[in-house]
């Protein structure tokens, strides 16, 4: 009986992986279009990173494609969720790079999980251009890696100035994700500047990306009375750290970096985040016409107000096109130049240029919270 | 001294919410001598079931945000949660007990439609798949192949891990991966006591969990279900010549069981208005180790167990590093089997051979 079973599933599993095999054919369509890739979490803790990114290559991509495309071909735009995991990244970097055969990688929005797509991207010589991860060690894995945005080094001042300069604040605790490199990074950098410019770190606590309850962090940097919270975390945490804070009776302001920038941050945090400060790399209030162009385009299409991460993703597409423009192909090492050698590039979030260390070098941005909007501060420039 | 009363307060109210998921734990250990790992997953599907509830247009125009609105909401989900513990009881642990010719059916059908759902990306094939599915279940059935061997212990465990697999990746599926914001159905005021602050949401999250677990007692202490539930935990096979209907009983106590999961998915959700399909994992495993602590099989064991754990963790965070959070329940575990392996409240027994 038990044997008659094993072969009766053997052939039904069979059957199922044939049938799922047979399900996805190839796409045969490489000479007449130039395949892009890109890797976000479309789902998972950080998903309007990943679904912001999307929409801003989709966006630059179709522009493109409806002037006449590049090189006398379309763009093909392949998107992957890695589902906010590191570990993911890297397969779907692997399987685009491998699989789809993409001529370039857009991605990702988050410094862990670009950390573990990089190396795949530099092995097998593939350009990389991260929008919006700010952690130093992205762009060092390897010199197919760019970004087009900032890095934490600078943001970490950008804060710690307008912390002593702007609100003359003296006292400040930091509430970290520890398992998270861009928020360690940042946090450290804050701290080292903010010191230095003769401010006090009262408290240092940590959390992990996932955690729902921070109350005992937040009772314990209670205790040591700042005068504002420093929380360079992602936007999910950073709603729920807020709202806790404000259960606790705890009237520090809040601040953040860019991590915070996402169209849920506000309906996750509520009135709880009234108030709180933290650097981006553009504002939507910017008058300047590109600026507004691309807003009202932006909102006509998806109907949401774009964040930094869409603004980048859109800036490093048509960077990637441009490029591709000069070096007249899309083989990788010329490519690969030709990205390097971007030059004051207009770009929505500001002027262009890739340094010799492959990151650019740009103003930033703060932003305050507002009755439920984000509304400009001031400019900070390097 | 204030902040440390502060943290207590705070470790109370993370405490309540083991407590409540541990009671499930225990009521099924407790008569079915099953560890049900699908009962975390039961939380998250309340959790979510509240959140569906509370943005229903019907309940949102006729209740709007109301203390009537909030016990709607929270019954319903429980229902639902019941239903689904019911369904869990009857499609993947009664067949280990008992042959049923619809469990194969029923599993095939799920298999098919998860094929067809992968193959053809749409509705139809996905029906399709479900109902080759069913036939290929029946037909296995009708030949005599039963896979379930009876009554084995570790096939249940087995089982049980199965399912809460399926219920997580499939709640991914359904209710989608990234987490949602569960909305604020009793609004929160802040209240003094001296300098200490106490949001109001904790202390009525806290006094429904007592309510809740009094209820639990009278119903096992008091009712004939609850002297029938204790008889079935006490010898299953002379319960049955008793002429209890045991797989009515032991029915019951997943509903039951569930339905407080799934109040404690609501309960939690209130506190810490983040959900998603993945919720219910690590609190799960927390919640199983507050039974483990409070004696498996003893529900006053599992809320004293869930008090204990919520206080130790807060203290580990609040007075050292956060990362030794998810550590410190495991040394509880660890430490409770090398020193007292039944637990605070549990009786020492012995296995009979």
């Amino acid at each position: 009986m038990t044997h008659k079973l094993r072969q009766l599933v053997l052939c039904l599993l069979g059957i199922a992986a044939v049938l799922v095999m047979t399900s996805c054919s190839p796409k045969a369509s490489e000479g007449t279009e130039i395949v892009v890739g890109v890797y976000g979490s479309l789902t998972g803790t950080d998903a309007t990173f990943g679904t912001s990114s999307r929409n801003g290559v989709e966006m630059a991509m179709d522009e493109v494609n409806k002037a006449g495309g590049v090189l006398g071909k379309q763009i093909h735009v392949i998107v992957e969720d890695d589902q906010s995991k590191p570990e993911e990244a890297q397969t779907v970097a692997t399987k685009l790079i491998s699989k789809d055969h993409v001529v370039a990688l857009l991605g990702e929005v988050a410094s862990s999980r670009s950390l573990f797509a990089a190396p795949v991207a530099q092995q097998n010589g593939i350009p990389m251009i991260s929008p919006a991860s700010t952690n130093v060690k992205v762009t060092q894995v390897g010199d197919y890696i760019f970004r087009v945005c900032f890095i934490d080094p600078f943001q970490g001042l950008v804060m710690a100035k307008f912390a002593t300069k702007t609100l003359k604040l003296k006292n400040v605790a930091i509430l970290r994700d520890i398992k998270n490199d861009y928020s360690v990074g940042l946090a450290d950098v804050f701290i080292e500047n903010f010191k230095k410019m003769g401010g006090n770190i009262v408290a240092d606590k940590s959390y992990s990306a996932g955690d729902i309850d921070f109350s005992a962090q937040l009772t314990s940097i209670k205790s040591s009375n700042p005068q504002a919270i420093f929380v360079p975390g992602y936007y999910t945490e950073v709603g729920l750290i807020a709202r806790q804070t404000k259960k606790l009776g705890i009237n520090a302001t809040l601040m953040g970096g860019d991590g915070w920038d996402s169209p849920s941050l506000i309906g996750i945090g509520g009135e709880a985040l009234n108030g709180s400060y933290f650097s981006n790399h553009y504002s939507v209030q910017d008058p300047s016409p590109a600026i507004q162009k691309f807003v009202g385009d932006y909102k006509a299409r998806f109907n949401e107000i774009p964040d930094g991460n869409a603004a980048l993703s859109y800036d490093a597409a048509h960077i990637l096109v441009e490029s591709m423009r000069k070096a007249n192909t899309t083989d990788a090492a010329k490519l690969r130049d030709a990205i390097a050698q971007t030059t004051d590039y207009p770009g929505v979030t500001g002027k262009i240029t890739i340094d010799k260390d492959r990151n650019s070098v740009k103003p930033a941005v703060v932003l305050q919270v507002k009755d439920g909007k984000l509304s400009y501060v001031e400019t900070i420039t390097p | 001294m204030n902040t440390f009363l502060q943290q207590v307060i705070n470790g109370i109210s993370q405490g309540s919410a083991y407590a409540l998921i541990a009671l499930g734990y225990t009521m099924v250990y407790g008569v079915l001598r099953l560890i049900n790992f699908a009962h975390s997953d039961v939380y998250m599907f309340g959790a979510f079931m509240g959140y569906y509830l509370a943005n229903n247009r019907w309940v949102q125009s006729r209740l709007g945000t109301s203390p009537a609105s909030a016990i709607v909401i929270m019954l319903g989900a429980m229902i639902l949660s019941a239903g689904l513990g019911i369904l869990i009881e009857r499609f993947a642990y009664r067949p280990n007990r008992s042959a049923s010719p619809f469990t194969l059916a029923f599993w095939f059908g799920i298999l098919g439609a998860a094929a067809g759902q992968l193959i053809g990306q749409s509705f139809a094939t996905l029906v399709a798949g479900a109902g080759i599915g069913i036939l290929i279940g029946v037909v296995i059935e009708k030949a005599g192949l039963r896979p379930v061997k009876q009554d084995s212990r570790l096939g249940l465990l087995i089982i049980a891990i199965g399912v809460s697999l399926f219920l997580e990746n499939g709640g991914q599926q359904v209710f989608g991966a990234d987490p949602k914001f569960f909305p604020e159905i009793i609004p929160t005021t802040l209240m003094n006591f001296g300098s200490l602050k106490v949001d109001s949401q904790k202390l009525i999250v806290l006094g429904v969990a007592v309510v809740l677990m009094v209820l639990l007692n009278l119903l096992v202490h008091y009712t004939k279900t609850g002297k029938a539930m204790r008889a079935v935990s006490h010898n299953l096979d002379a319960a049955k010549l008793m002429g209890i209907n045991t797989d009515r009983i032991i029915a019951v106590t997943f509903a039951v069981g569930s339905a407080l999961a799934g109040a404690g998915g609501i309960l939690v959700a209130l506190l810490y208005p983040r959900i998603d399909p993945l919720m219910g994992v690590t609190p799960g495993l927390k919640a199983f180790v507050a039974a483990v602590l409070g004696g498996i099989g003893n529900i006053t064991g599992a809320m004293i167990g869930g008090l204990i754990l919520g206080l130790a963790e807060v203290m580990a965070v609040g007075y050292g590093e956060s990362t030794y959070r998810d550590a410190i329940a495991f040394i509880i575990l660890v430490l409770i089997l090398l020193l007292k392996p039944d637990g605070i409240m549990g009786k020492g027994s012995t296995e009979k051979v």
